[in-house]
């Protein structure tokens, strides 16, 4: 049995969401009701047998540390492997290393310790739902040096800009990584490596000066490396704007792209916070929307997320809006297209609107 | 190292009046307010109160029981030193047997309380619905200097008759108890949570199982023999919601009793939570052919139809049309387009098929159980237990 290692890296990850990412980094931003972006990445690794995982941190990470714990919400609470958060505090005086290439290089151990032979190594900003053993088989048949994961996406949206994209050939051999904004093959930020390959190209990196393990290490030696592509299918979102975050929220409350994310076999997994039920009282009206744990709702809902523990009073009304956990929503309080983030509160006939192309983001633990 | 307080939880009665309820899990397993099992609540009670240590004494049908139980870590109970047990009979060099009775199946658990040799033992059962701080109930028992303490509440005096009853001098001393009397001369019900003085409990429980006219039942030989020999038993006054689900009926009612505006009983109450295992589902839909309106509906639900006055588990689905009123709908279950279900407890996994009609909608009407997992119900039904 082939064993893979993980590792999520987040060095590269800007904290673009604006008032979401002021006091957490991407990875740690609520999405769908009840998840962190990084559950998303972690849950992927958990069901394909990855018992070893270790989270390349760099800035504000603490609400990640808080959410991850010990990893036992991922079956990661293991003797041997496990989680690994691993922030930057390191010390070794002749470490040259720069870049993303400063978390390989201080945490080699991770490496060259696991019992695993391959190393999948992830960003958080794609959502999907992928099996790493079906991406281990192809990489094995195909006998390339990286396998590298993309999606064919039918319409290029803004959010695709920054990303990498793929020319392949007949063989799903790449030929070019680029950023050509006509290319819908997007490459998702994640790869899969033979462990002592991934070892012997960090060292030969870091001994050239360089500062970006993907961009030096694989793309750089592009055409002398075999780098296969593998063509996920699933469901996909790149969140790394406000913009794409509220589309890809509401595109949860279409069924068919929901469970495109949301599978039974492959469960996306989270902390657990034992909230109770969602109680929807009689003067309650909700339409369309997707509701987490916990939340007491009396007003009318419509086109909406809440997180777990929202409050809703009787009379409020909320529309094409995300209400993370814990708001209050007080009664004849009127939201639309408004992005909520923790414990705010908006008082007694509050009215805040956004655009619908424009949320308007209110930062954590708000009063209004 | 020895523990002040060890609990011990009777969780293996069968809750025959459970119907088919209990047919394939103990009456501990069974489900209760969207999201949990009954047995939630003690195990809740027990980690919020500081006690860390609980054996459950399990015997009929412990299958599920077990697996959800596991090494109790859902309730914090996966400890070093401590944490949970389960318990079950089991054979010894001289025999071996069944439990025959709430005593005994402590009696032939010595052994297990011994190891962590504690001055006290809370003894539980897996049959009511309540959140209690059994350290306060430890407290007095400790500032009394009783044997041991029972805890009671008050019920209404035409339902005392159903219960274990206390009759107590002005000091809250236990003068007499009186199990189900025709003509009650007090209204303090035993809540079946006692705590003992462990030596006393020990010497009783050695004593009682020498004599083999005794059904080794705490209520029916335990308590008499204590108050037979002027030990010192206290009542202590428990004020609360509690609530024995022993019955359909009961069962269904104290699930209704949440959807109150101000429960009784909060479980949105973050100083008290009551803990389950986590099935791990997606944030419900509700869809805009919904109409949901005075109900609990937990995580994994996709609602398109009309729900009312109800208590939805995890993962169940309607379809646009049906309508679900004054139900309780356990995990998993499928409701087709146009089926109605009124005034019924509905199994895991039930298939209704579309158009199907169950239950009775007039008020007073028996409550309907569909109680064989995995049934596909595509008729009508009414006052009907499909078994």
């Amino acid at each position: 049995m082939d064993r893979i290692a993980g590792i999520i890296n987040l060095d590269h990850e800007q904290d673009v969401l604006d008032e979401l990412t002021y006091f957490r980094c991407s990875a740690a931003v609520p999405f769908a009701g009840r998840y962190r972006m990084i559950d998303f990445a972690i849950s992927n690794m958990a069901n394909s047998r990855i018992d070893s995982v270790a989270v390349f941190a760099r800035r504000k990470y603490r609400s990640l540390m808080d959410h991850l714990e010990q990893g036992k919400y991922w079956d990661l609470d293991r003797k041997r492997g496990g989680l690994f958060i691993l922030p930057p505090d390191w010390n070794d005086p002749t470490d040259i290393s720069k870049g993303d290439l400063q978390h390989f290089h201080n945490n080699i151990d991770f490496i060259t310790r696991t019992l695993a032979d391959y190393v999948v190594v992830t960003g958080t900003q794609n959502i999907c739902n992928i099996n790493y053993e079906n991406v281990l088989r192809e990489h094995k048949e195909s006998g390339a040096d990286v396998t590298v994961v993309y999606k064919k996406v039918e319409e290029l949206y803004p959010e695709f800009r920054r990303s990498h994209k793929l020319d392949i050939d007949e063989n799903q051999r790449v030929t070019a990584i680029h950023n050509d904004q006509h290319n819908n093959n997007v490459y998702m930020d994640m790869y899969i490596i033979e462990k002592n390959y991934l070892y012997g190209l960090i060292e030969d990196c870091i001994a050239h000066g360089c500062s970006h393990f993907f961009l030096d290490g694989i793309k750089g030696r592009l055409p002398d490396i075999n780098i296969h592509a593998y063509e996920y299918s699933g469901g996909h979102a790149l969140i790394n704007s406000v913009e794409s975050y509220y589309r890809h929220s509401f595109n949860l409350l279409d069924e068919s792209e929901h469970d495109r994310l949301f599978k039974e076999e492959s469960p996306i997994l989270t902390k657990v916070k034992n909230e109770a039920p969602s109680k929807y009282l009689e003067s309650s009206e909700v339409k369309n929307s997707l509701v987490a744990n916990g939340c007491v709702i009396g007003g009318d809902v419509e086109d909406s997320i809440l997180f777990r523990g929202v409050k809703v009073e009787k009379g409020a009304v909320i529309r094409n809006s995300v209400i993370m956990q814990r708001c209050e929503i007080d009664s004849n309080a009127v939201l639309e297209n408004v992005i909520l983030d923790k414990d705010c509160r908006i008082s007694n006939g509050r009215t805040l609107v956004g655009a619908p192309e424009k949320p308007f983001v209110l930062a954590k633990r708000n009063t209004m | 190292m020895n523990k002040e307080c060890v609990a011990m939880l009777l969780a293996g009665g069968q809750g025959t009046r459970l119907k088919s309820l209990t047919k394939q899990i103990a009456k501990p397993a069974v489900y209760f307010g969207g999201k949990y099992r009954i047995i939630d609540f003690p195990l809740s009670n027990c980690t919020n109160s500081g006690i860390d240590t609980v054996g459950v004494l399990t015997q009929y049908e412990p299958l599920i029981l077990n697996d959800y139980i596991g090494i109790g870590s859902s309730w914090d109970l996966d400890r070093k030193y401590g944490g949970v047990s389960v318990l079950p009979p089991y054979m010894q060099s001289e025999g071996g047997g069944w439990y025959t009775g709430t005593a005994n199946a402590i009696y032939r658990n010595i052994k297990f309380l011994n190891q962590y040799n504690p001055e006290h033992v809370l003894v539980l059962s897996g049959d009511h619905i309540y959140k209690m701080d059994y350290g306060k109930m430890l407290d007095y028992h400790k500032e009394t200097g009783a044997d041991a303490t029972i805890s009671v509440i008050q019920v209404p005096w035409e339902e005392a008759s159903r219960f274990g009853l206390m009759n107590t001098d002005g000091e809250g001393v236990i003068t007499e108890f009186d199990e189900k009397p025709p003509n009650p001369r007090s209204n303090l019900a035993s809540m079946g949570v006692y705590i003992f003085r462990w030596d006393v409990l020990k010497q009783y429980l050695i004593e009682d199982n020498q004599n083999g006219e005794s059904s080794n039942d705490f209520g029916k030989d335990i308590i008499p023999a204590l108050l037979n020999d002027y030990r010192k038993l206290m009542a202590y006054k428990f004020e609360g919601y509690w609530k024995d689900v022993g019955t359909v009926d009961s069962l269904w009612e104290a699930n209704m009793d949440l959807l109150k505006e101000e429960p009784e009983l909060n479980l949105n109450d973050y100083s008290w939570r009551i803990y389950s295992k986590n099935p791990n589902q997606p944030a419900q839909y509700i869809a805009q052919s919904a109409k949901v309106s005075n109900s609990l509906i937990n995580e994994g639900c996709r609602i398109y139809g009309t729900v009312d006055t109800s208590i939805l588990f995890y993962g169940v689905r309607t379809e646009e049309g049906s309508l679900v009123k004054d139900s309780v709908i356990m995990p998993n279950v499928k409701i087709g387009k146009n089926a109605t279900i009124h005034r019924a407890i509905i199994s895991e996994g039930t298939v209704i098929e579309d158009g199907a009609v169950i239950g009775d909608p007039s008020p007073e009407s028996e409550i309907t159980l569909i109680a064989r997992e995995g049934t596909v119900m595509a008729k009508s039904y009414m006052h009907e237990t499909i078994k």
